[in-house]
């Protein structure tokens, strides 16, 4: 796996009188777990759709090791965009190119508690298992980097809670580097190894915040809680982003 | 239902057919009977699928011909722009007009009778298809992209799956668009065909022969409509509850 680097000088819609992202610079380190914090519409999304070459209109570099190419990605949408006239495993084997094994999807199927289900069209399924197809054709990919559009949101708390751990457990199983978008900063914490806070009107990094608990820790309310609390007293520059 | 349905329309024309007691309308039977009559001679089979032939072809290239262009102007905004006026033009073009002017340009020939039906269809083709591609779902296109699906790819497996109705529709008003215009065409420059056989049979007003020509052609388009059009419906939207 190779470190990401991501400059993005100027992003302005034709539309718009002031920049969306302005003078932005973030590293994705290999095999590392981001969140990115901010508020509503402060132009999370744009910022992965560029990562993701759906958007070009911008200057600005992206550097994958020594490359300066868009990096192999594998996208999950807030919407699980899957093909609903293909069967979740087809929709999972399009997205293969021949390089991966397709005995893949029936290892990330299982891990996924859908092997069941691998038959079925989309209309069938319910949208957390619809949001658990999703994550495995995004790793089944291989990607560079994983885009995460605040995946579960939508979702019910325990729903939320089992696809979240799911997701956790593949990531552990599978590392990749992630950048996972949210405004919920218990999520954030939940998930990710480092924290990195954005403004909005333009974008800008606010804050950059390692998170200490141990993985296996994690599923501990009191331990996000407590280290919520404790980042909101330590960095008050993040209160009026959450 | 249906069933029910066509023998009351049965009754309804035997009845009428019985009261007016004229040869402008021939009995159901004695329709049956001329079709029959037709049959046994190899007339109207051959005549009908000569027909048939003629509306394979040029449906063919007209679908094949529209889908393409259709795509292409749904996803170029500015070959769209250059183009819709030349769209308007030829949808309004009178079918006549089409059929006599390649007659005129290219002779009394099979290519310019396909030519006349294939200039008639297409410009509908083109707009189905043209309306399809604008409501494509972008959502699903980003997703191909993402993945790095190749062109024949997401063609086939993101597109074409959205593009279904509308093909099928196009499919529909293009059979029953072409076959009677086809039936102009020959009535008009051909010396074999529904048309031209119709035409003798106006000359000699022989209503028998052209409700036994009608009905049979009817048959043909219902039977494709069941045994091919439907099928494909089922097919491409088994993935619906």
């Amino acid at each position: 796996m190779t470190d990401i680097q991501i400059n993005i000088s100027n992003k302005t819609y034709p539309t718009a009188t002031k920049p969306s992202i302005e003078d932005l610079k973030l590293s994705l380190n290999s095999n590392e777990f981001t969140c990115l914090v901010g508020p509503s519409g402060c132009g999370k999304t744009t910022l992965l759709n560029i990562i993701a070459g759906l958007d070009n209109d911008y200057d600005g570099d992206i550097l994958v090791g020594e490359r300066h190419t868009h990096p192999k990605i594998g996208y999950i949408f807030q919407n699980p965009r899957l093909l609903p006239w293909r069967t979740v495993r087809e929709n999972i084997e399009l997205a293969l190119d021949g390089n991966q094994s397709p005995e893949v999807i029936d290892e990330l199927l299982e891990v996924m508690q859908l092997t069941a289900a691998q038959h079925v069209y989309p209309e069938r399924l319910s949208l957390g298992m619809s949001r658990r197809v999703a994550i495995i054709r995004a790793f089944a990919v291989d990607p560079e980097v994983l885009l995460m559009d605040e995946p579960f949101v939508s979702l019910d708390a325990p729903t939320a809670r089992q696809v979240r751990e799911l997701l956790l457990k593949l990531w552990q199983q599978r590392p990749h580097t992630v950048l996972f978008v949210t405004h919920d900063l218990r999520e954030a914490i939940a998930l990710a190894d480092r924290l990195i806070f954005l403004s909005a009107s333009p974008m800008r990094v606010v804050s950059e915040v390692i998170v200490p608990i141990a993985r296996n820790e994690r599923g501990n309310e009191l331990a996000i809680e407590s280290f919520r609390q404790q980042l909101l007293k330590n960095h008050p520059e993040i209160k009026p982003l959450l | 239902m249906p069933t029910l349905s066509l023998l009351a329309f049965l009754a309804l024309w035997q009845g009428l057919a019985i009261y007016l007691n004229s040869n402008t309308l021939p009995t159901p039977v004695a329709v049956a009977k001329v079709f029959w009559q037709g049959c046994v001679s190899g007339q109207l089979p051959f005549h009908l699928g000569v027909t048939l032939l003629r509306l394979i072809v040029s449906f063919a290239i007209a679908m094949l011909l529209g889908c393409a262009i259709g795509i292409v102007l749904g996803r170029n905004k500015k070959l769209d722009a250059f183009f819709d006026n030349w769209l308007v033009i030829f949808l309004n073009v009178p079918a006549l007009v089409t059929i006599i002017l390649c007659y005129v340009w290219f002779g009394l020939v099979e290519s310019a009778a396909i030519l006349a039906v294939v200039i008639n269809k297409l410009p509908n083709v083109i707009v189905t298809i043209r309306e399809g591609t604008r409501a494509l779902d972008q959502d699903l296109l980003d997703m191909a992209r993402c993945y790095r699906f190749s062109k024949r790819k997401t063609l086939v497996h993101v597109i074409w799956p959205q593009l279904h109705p509308f093909v099928m529709g196009a499919t529909r008003s293009g059979l029953a668009l072409i076959w009677k215009i086809i039936l102009v065409v020959e009535l008009l420059g051909r010396s074999n065909g529904m048309g031209y056989q119709l035409h003798l049979f106006f000359q000699l007003f022989d209503v028998a022969s052209i409700l036994a020509y009608t009905v049979a052609f009817v048959a043909v388009i219902q039977l494709i409509e069941l045994l091919i059009l439907k099928p494909l419906d089922k097919k491409a939207l088994r993935w619906r509850r």
